[in-house]
């Protein structure tokens, strides 16, 4: 069995309004030097199976089709066996 | 000819506008209307699919993403790529961009903020099976009340859409000029609500069903229902007429 653990990020070139809002808090709190905040989320699961490979493509599949919209997200992730 | 249409609305957990999209369809515009479950698999024969507003799924991933996976969304894609009539709201316009039915996505109000209120649409194309009642260049008065409905898509795309006036509403001021002032979510080109290039699926985030009946004063909303209604009336009278031996030159003008 294998852990993946998935990181899904706004694109780039897409505004986060969210990370600004933290951006402007931080800026509040009086910590000078933290700038350029993102918000993203993360995901974790086990997959079944001993074979590394299916267990990348598994998680590929599932960030592709179902946790990551491509038109406004970047996804990462990485696995280990348990 | 005087045959009712008759429009399905998807009912998933968290919708919460089904029932006034049902009461528009059944109560005001007289038409015929069943409620489809999103367990379901069946269209029931239904002339127009409605996926309504609310938080399907709680909103959960993303808006509109597990939806997307449910059993009736395999049948209203198939619906729609064989020509079937399907308008999303709100909620329901996220579900057809995640299904990959329309182009881009919504993402979170520039303001971070959930903003319901009355706003001013621009009909920018109303040779539409969504707007044929409506005058090219009409300022509709609609509500919008969402949190993540800031259209977003690439440049390419966005030309593409502009190219084929498939951008049909746009957040305007009263006398419809489009400004930054009117654009209550941070939406790309003002966009509120776009059609896909076969021209039968429209998504909107504004609320048609909730400017429908005269005791609310607004009644705006009914003229989206009106135009599907005609556009079904026009094909009807027209396989009438061709089953009785008439051919129609030109059929309805180029209004679909």
């Amino acid at each position: 069995m294998f852990l993946s653990k998935v990181r899904i990020t706004l694109r780039k070139s897409i505004l986060d309004p969210q990370g600004k809002a933290v951006e402007h808090a931080v800026s509040a709190l009086g910590v000078k030097s933290v700038h350029d905040v993102r918000m993203g989320k993360y995901i974790e699961f086990m997959v079944d199976g001993d074979s590394e490979t299916e267990a990348k493509r598994a998680t590929e599949e599932v960030c592709k089709k179902l946790l990551a919209n491509p038109v406004m997200e970047d996804y990462q992730f990485e696995i280990q066996k348990v | 000819m005087n045959e009712s249409v008759k429009f399905g609305v998807v009912v998933f957990p968290g919708s919460n506008c089904d029932h006034d999209a049902y009461y528009a369809c059944k109560k005001i515009m007289h038409q015929d209307a069943v409620f489809l479950w999103h367990k379901d698999a069946d269209l029931q024969d239904v002339d127009a699919v409605i996926l309504p507003g609310g938080f399907s799924y709680g909103d959960y991933l993303r808006c509109g993403a597990i939806a997307r996976f449910s059993p009736i969304m395999k049948e209203v894609i198939r619906f729609a790529n064989d020509g079937g009539a399907v308008i999303g709201i709100c909620n329901g316009f996220q579900i057809l961009v995640e299904a990959g039915l329309l182009p881009g996505v919504l993402l979170r109000n520039a303001s971070l903020r959930f903003v319901c209120k009355y706003v001013y649409l621009k009909v920018e194309n109303a040779d539409t099976r969504f707007t044929n009642v409506c005058r090219p260049g009409e300022v509709l008065a609609i509500p919008i009340a969402h949190g993540d409905g800031n259209y977003f898509t690439d440049p390419e795309t966005l030309a593409a859409l502009e190219a084929n006036r498939q951008v049909v509403f746009r957040y305007s001021d009263i006398d419809g000029r489009i400004t930054d002032e009117a654009n209550p979510n941070g939406s790309m080109a003002n966009i509120a609500g776009i059609i896909n290039e076969a021209g039968n699926v429209l998504g909107m985030m504004p609320h048609p069903e909730r400017a429908v009946d005269p005791l609310l004063r607004h009644t705006d909303g009914q003229k989206i229902f009106q135009s599907i209604i005609n556009s079904f009336v026009s094909t009807r009278t027209r396989q009438a007429l061709e089953a009785a031996g008439h051919t129609l030159i030109a059929a309805e003008g180029g209004r679909r």
